[in-house]
């Protein structure tokens, strides 16, 4: 197959723990060099803590595989300083398409707010993602990122976990404080904690395709129920980056994956979908089914699950690296302070609350979004139907069109980890909400308010505020007017910011309280709270 | 907010005429896809998910296989 992209070959280093055959404890190690893995061995290290990365391979994703990362993980990737690279390359969208058959039936435009620096949605291969944030890391001395290195088992110690691997040298023996495993929906980890994963299986599968083409298609996200060129499924066309195009098509069940994925198979769908005179080269294809499932306990002693590994939902809306992504988010700076002996343990078990509470809502969105995808009855068929043709003639069928919901974070608002409101607030900023972008200046440089948060604590006043510690943790005051200013109003409108109004920023960036004046004793109780420090102060 | 199940529709017999006869030169497959269609329209027209629910409930729960 034609090649838009030559894939890197990361060599094998032998660790100097094997060769010299001796037992290491790391504080982390990361299973799996995937999006997941390579962001949390970057959050780690840029909170201070040292991580042991372990891949079974020695290169990037093969095939585009994710596709579209949204505002929140660029946002994230943001934080650790890698995404305007990935923005510059990455193909943004806002608009999309649907048709029925051979009619237009619908059309949404993600209608982007201004004033955010990163972009509702961006379109990129996975190979560029992660060969990208391997090159970070080449450069980050506290990950050591090795290939070829294969976990075989895992064992289980109170306060801490023993792991066998395999390398081309022959098996070792390391251990780690904590174990995350980003090892993919088929997770060896899970197996090995025999964990659960449990769920809803489709009985359908996809062939997704890339292919290169130079065509004057518009850069949009173009979804068909039931095609003239593929009749009773569905399929999709969306750029990426380098003129390589995602092609994917609803097979049905009765259907032979290995077949299906042939090139003298794939190449007619592909000329029946785009014309017999448009000219491409198929670069990659791969036929898949999927599940709706997710891991019962994020948290199996020191072992903690992320990414497809802990939750597994249908490409539909865009949420399995997205949402990965935002677990490694929440889970590094709760990891970091544990790590650092300023929050207890039981800090860790927030991970569970707060992301299976996200999981559980893109669960239930993407079950919703296959089930309005690939009806499995003759009735739900006709309803769908039913909703696509009245889309065209009346704006009230428009919203159930479901061709995916795409990934947008899930604000945790039942967390014990926050402090509830007193009084009215308006606008989007709760609790548990992550925090909105905003332009502002500072030093006379325009810049954006999430640079400001920095990687700890901050307290975001609209008044007088001062540091706040406790038990070692400080929250830096971030005052608005005199840090930062607020150049065209947004922040004050997004946060309700009255005069004298403050907000506690946690380390993800996520709103833990927030009070109408500055209380040094009522920022230090929320703290406390939201480190999971018993009994407060 | 409940369910109107008193009668409501003017001239009862006029209408269900107008409806079945809607539906008179088209296949099984053809009315049941209308009635998806109508099912929809109407279900707009109430809006309120309360009733709705109880009108599904209703719908469901009733009538047997002759």
């Amino acid at each position: 197959m034609f090649q838009a992209y030559t894939y890197p070959e990361f060599a094998y280093v032998p660790s100097v723990e094997q060769v010299e055959g001796r037992v290491v404890r790391h504080p982390v190690v990361v299973i799996g060099a995937g999006p997941v893995g390579l962001t949390a061995a970057l959050d780690l290290a840029a909170r201070g803590v040292p991580c042991v990365v372990l891949d079974d391979n020695n290169t990037v994703s093969v095939g585009s595989r994710a596709v579209c990362y949204a505002k929140r993980p660029l946002e994230i990737w943001d934080r650790l300083g890698l995404a305007d690279r990935f923005i510059e390359k990455g193909i943004s969208w806002k608009l999309g398409k649907v048709f029925f058959g051979d009619r237009q039936v619908y059309q949404f435009d993600l209608l982007p707010e201004d004033g955010h620096k990163c972009p509702a949605f961006i379109n990129l291969q996975q190979y560029y993602l992660e060969q990208w944030m391997v090159e970070a890391i080449a450069t980050q001395p506290k990950i050591d990122l090795r290939w070829k290195h294969k976990l075989i088992s895992l064992r289980q110690e109170p306060d801490h976990a023993v792991l066998t691997v395999e390398t081309p040298d022959g098996i070792f023996t390391m251990e780690a404080d904590w174990v995350i495993a980003c090892d993919g929906a088929n997770s060896d980890t899970r197996r090995m904690v025999g964990a659960d994963f449990t769920g809803q299986f489709f009985q359908d599968r996809f062939l997704i395709a890339d292919i290169v083409m130079k065509a004057d298609f518009p850069t949009e996200r173009w979804f068909w129920f039931d095609p003239p060129f593929h009749r009773n499924q569905s399929a999709l066309l969306h750029k990426q980056a380098d003129d390589v195009w995602r092609l994917d098509f609803q097979l049905g069940w009765d259907t032979d994956p290995t077949e299906e994925k042939k090139p003298e198979n794939v190449i007619p769908r592909v000329r029946a979908m785009l014309g017999e005179d448009v000219e491409f080269e198929l670069e990659w294809a791969s036929v898949y089914q999927f599940a709706c499932r997710r891991i019962g306990q994020f948290r199996h002693g020191r072992v903690l699950f992320a990414g497809d590994a802990a939750h597994q939902v249908s490409p539909f809306g865009a949420r399995g690296a997205n949402t990965g992504v935002q677990d490694i988010d929440n889970l590094a700076w709760k990891l970091a302070l544990v790590l650092d002996g300023k929050a207890p343990e039981a800090l860790i078990d927030s991970y569970h609350d707060e992301r299976a509470f996200a999981a559980d809502d893109n669960l239930l969105n993407s079950t919703r979004s296959t089930d309005f995808i690939t009806p499995k009855s003759a009735a739900s068929r006709r309803f769908r139907d039913a909703v696509l043709d009245l889309a065209e003639v009346a704006d009230f069928a428009k919203p159930l069109v479901n061709s995916g919901r795409l990934s947008m974070p899930t604000p945790y608002l039942e967390s014990a980890l926050n402090t509830p409101d007193q009084g009215e607030w308006s606008g989007k900023m709760t609790p548990g909400t992550v925090c909105a972008d905003a332009p502002v200046i500072v030093n006379g440089q325009a810049d954006w308010l999430l640079h400001q948060l920095g990687q700890g604590f901050t307290i975001l006043s609209f008044g007088p505020a001062k540091a706040v510690t406790v038990a070692g943790l400080a929250a830096k005051p971030l005052i608005v007017g005199q840090d930062l200013e607020d150049a065209q109003g947004l922040v004050a409108s997004r946060y309700d910011g009255k005069p004298g109004t403050c907000y506690l920023i946690r380390p993800d960036q996520h709103v833990a309280a927030r009070w109408r004046c500055f209380d040094a004793g009522e920022v230090a109780k929320a703290l406390a709270r939201t480190c999971d420090l018993q009994g407060g102060v | 907010m409940s369910l109107t199940l008193t009668p409501n529709i003017a001239d009862p017999d006029g209408f269900y005429e107008f409806l079945v006869h809607s539906q008179r030169d088209m296949t099984d497959e053809e009315a049941n896809r209308m009635n998806a269609r109508l099912i929809l329209i109407l279900s707009n027209q109430i809006g309120d998910r309360e009733r709705l629910r109880q009108a599904i409930q209703l719908a469901a729960s009733s009538g047997r296989l002759p």
